[in-house]
């Protein structure tokens, strides 16, 4: 594995001891074109497409409900996605999402490589953004190489401050998007137009512009060399058979300069024009095999077939292949197509359809009420005059759908026992009509009684079922009802508490 | 300390001299902007310090160019709660305890306020929760000494029971049998009064005398067939509960030589806001009435 301490030309660096601090190896990329570059470009265009445009996207929810199509409400801790409302006990969906995207990124990595970070990774899209900024006002790698060490002419400052102009507003409309996704997107925009926005808001779009200028514009590779936490494990997804951007070493070498009309006989085809170190947005050289910085863009594909066609030599010197393939080619043999079905392709992809399958079903059958019940520790139990026992617990209904609804509650135990619901003042509801407001929890009491002869044990299971009587939606929990020592005599001191053992 | 640094071949860089399954570790140097990084750092933790308090200087401390303190903001913040309260804590003042319970909003905060002065000042005797103990009644369930609706609670609250300092007090003293009655005459009665309440029935003759010592002595303030009368806050012995213990030794004692429990009053000791919560969470906790 090579590191960074390569100067432009791909030669390594001698250096006898190394510093403990190293200046940064400007990295000047070069314009390529190529089919390459042209899927990029398409795939930078789509996604801060998205980015930008997603906030906008409209979704009537009815009157007092935000009408934004995705939506992520803090202060009113709701998370909106199209059709979707989701609660912020209800979190487990965007882990999952999370998950299931990590193991999806995972299967693609053991397939094809660092796609996602060529292609998709938030910080090559923005710096690619960048690097065409610059590329615009600055020219093109020759260009801004003897521009950088020329003296500092007017010229020179207004095309730097032009740049950095241009950055900086780049920067703050993603900043100023990313607020969109947790605030209604056109209020927001007013207000942060017209300083009315809240100090988190500000803050926050000062966040992530300054973060976007600095990492696209300054930092650039050395987020994906130092701080990026991927390139570190993602050779654990690789195989023999995963496809990444590969130099055809017992093709191209020996390398070496070449001049018009001399024959490729008895050489490689690599002309060592160094045009794939020149392109590369992380500043490294292919030739070097597989290394950590490589974000498998090809951009030095579209670079070397550009070279190879101007010397009618075949193409893909540089190309998209796995390990065993290039082995083989090495040693002269057929190559065979790459085997998709793979332990471990097979392992991701199971993960991904279980994940799947189980996140769907939670989605199917998600209900929006919920339930929770929380037993009396004190008292644990009251005798009544007629010496039944009753337990106490507090019952708590919530109702996510945004109209209120009439909810029954059902105690399932011994037959004889008696429930009632009350409101927390103590005032009784019937048992098959508790009101629970919309978008709320309604916070009750339950108390539940039973004759002492009806009672099994001193700890009786109890079911109880919440169900919303206009969607028929229902919400199940499990408690206990705890009654005195069966062998205590019931005339004796009943009206204290006789010690009982919890669960 | 790596013991032999030396050169690595492919790439011309030092090693650090650390090697695992025969990979040795190139001695690659940190890039500037972290070292850049680092100084920030510290830049602003000098800045931080001398913002915010954190220097002590003998018996006092440097207090910051900010002047912020977290006592501070922690007095303002509760100054901030009781304002907040302020307003409802007048409106459950004054407002009769009956239609506290009427509006939903006050009634659900008066609970939770009840709830902590009760732990605070009740707890003590009527155990967590009003369990009660033997003695104490318990207030969570359907029997009342002195009657359970709201305005019977709060007046048991304000003025307590046989309370010497209330003139207002609830009174009542059941007379020590053991001076008018006689030995035999107590267990006779103490059979008859277990049986209101579901204990076997005694024998015929002893069934009859005691009905006839009953009603001699007892009918007056406990009702003719024990139901109890909470003008006199005379207990109902025909149900299940016993303040004082149901076994045949803890009724004759009763009867014998009867006690009294004694309830402070709480007006005047407690704010009536906290005497009006204190009555909607008793009332609250199963068996008001």
């Amino acid at each position: 594995m090579s590191t960074s301490g390569i100067d432009l030309d791909g030669h390594h660096e001698e250096t006898a001891q190394p510093a403990l601090f190293a200046n940064r190896l400007k990295v000047y990329p070069k314009a390529v074109k190529g089919p390459v570059r042209r899927i990029k470009w398409a795939l930078l265009v789509v996604m801060l497409g998205i980015y930008y445009i997603l906030p906008w996207v409209r979704w009537d929810r009815g009157p007092g409900r935000p009408d934004q199509a995705l939506l992520l409400d803090m202060e009113g801790r709701r998370g909106y996605f199209f059709n979707l409302e989701i609660w912020p006990d209800e979190i487990y969906y965007l882990a999952g999402l999370l998950i299931l995207a990590a193991v999806l990124l995972f299967l693609v990595t053991s397939l094809y490589g660092r796609l996602w970070c060529g292609y998709a990774c938030p910080q090559t899209v923005w710096t690619d953004l960048f690097m065409w900024v610059e590329r615009l006002i600055e020219g093109d790698r020759a260009e801004r190489i003897r521009n950088d060490k020329a003296k500092l002419t007017v010229r020179k400052a207004g095309r730097k401050i032009a740049k950095h102009m241009v950055w900086l507003v780049i920067a703050a409309l993603t900043g100023g998007a990313w607020i969109m996704y947790f605030r209604d997107a056109p209020t927001v925009t007013v207000e942060l137009l017209t300083g009315s926005a809240s100090g988190m808001a500000y803050s926050m779009f000062a966040l992530f512009t300054v973060t976007t200028y600095v990492l696209a514009g300054w930092a650039r590779e050395q987020v994906c060399t130092y701080m990026c936490p991927w390139p570190r494990f993602q050779a654990a997804m690789l195989d023999d058979q995963t496809v990444t951007v590969t130099y055809q070493g017992w093709r191209g070498e020996t390398r070496g300069k070449y001049r018009k009309g001399e024959s490729f006989e008895g050489r490689g085809d690599c002309v060592d024009c160094a045009q794939c170190v020149q392109v590369c947005p992380t500043g490294i050289d292919i030739r070097d095999g597989i290394q950590l910085e490589c974000i498998n863009c090809g951009l030095c594909v579209d670079a070397c077939d550009n070279v190879m066609e101007k010397l009618h030599r075949p193409k893909s010197l540089i190309t998209w292949d796995t390990f065993a393939n290039q082995a083989a080619l090495g040693r002269g043999e057929t190559p065979k197509p790459m085997k998709l079905i793979r332990p471990r392709t097979m392992i991701y992809t199971g993960l991904i359809v279980v994940l799947g399958a189980v996140m769907l079903a939670q989605l199917l059958t998600r209900t929006r009420v919920d339930t929770t019940l929380i037993r009396d520790r004190a008292p644990l139990f009251v005798t009544l005059s007629d010496g039944s026992i009753r337990n106490g617990y507090t019952l708590k209904i919530t109702n996510r759908r945004v109209e209120p609804a009439s909810f029954a509650v059902m105690v399932d135990g011994p037959e004889g026992l008696k429930a009632t619901v009350h409101l927390a003042d103590g005032q009784e509801l019937p048992a098959d009509d508790v009101e629970v407001r919309g978008d709320g929890v309604g916070s009750l009491r339950m108390f539940v009684s039973m004759p002492r002869a009806i009672i099994p044990e001193e700890q009786t299971p109890l079911h109880v079922t919440v169900r919303n009587q206009t969607t028929g939606e229902e919400a199940h929990v499990d408690t206990m009802f705890v009654a005195p020592p069966s062998g205590a005599d019931r005339t004796q001191r009943s009206n204290s508490v006789a010690p009982v053992q919890m669960p | 300390m790596p013991t032999k640094i030396e050169k690595d071949t492919a790439t011309g860089r030092m090693t650090t001299g650390h090697e695992w399954d025969g990979i040795k570790e190139l001695n690659t140097p940190l890039p500037k902007w972290w070292l850049y990084v680092f100084y920030i750092s510290i830049a602003f933790s000098a800045v931080w310090v001398l913002l915010f308090p954190g220097i002590p200087l003998g018996t006092t401390y440097f207090k910051g160019l900010l002047g912020y303190s977290t006592r501070v903001e922690h007095v303002e913040n509760l100054a901030a709660v009781e304002a907040g309260r302020a307003d409802v804590l007048a409106k459950i003042r004054a407002t009769d305890v009956a239609d506290i319970l009427k509006d939903p909003a006050t009634a659900t905060y008066a609970v939770a306020g009840g709830r902590v002065a009760f732990a605070e000042n009740c707890a003590a005797c009527h155990g967590a929760g009003g369990a009660g103990q033997s003695g104490y009644p318990a207030l969570g369930d359907d029997s009342w000494l002195w009657g359970g609706d709201i305005h019977t609670i709060r007046q048991t609250l304000m003025h307590g029971i046989r309370s010497v300092t209330d003139p207002d007090t609830r009174m009542s003293e059941m007379p020590a049998f053991g001076q008018i009655l006689d030995r035999e005459q107590i267990t006779t009665l103490t059979s008859y009064v277990l049986s209101l309440s579901g204990a076997a029935t005694p024998a015929a003759a002893v069934m009859e005398q005691g009905q006839t010592l009953f009603a001699d002595n007892c009918a007056a303030c406990h009702g003719d067939n024990g139901q109890g009368n909470r003008e006199f806050g005379a207990p109902s012995l025909a149900d299940q509960l016993w303040l004082y213990g149901g076994t045949e030794a803890e009724v004759a004692g009763q009867i014998t030589q009867p006690r009294h429990g004694v309830m402070p009053n709480w007006g005047g000791r407690l704010d009536e806001a906290t005497i009006n919560m204190l009555a909607v969470y008793v009332h609250s906790l199963g068996g008001g009435e």
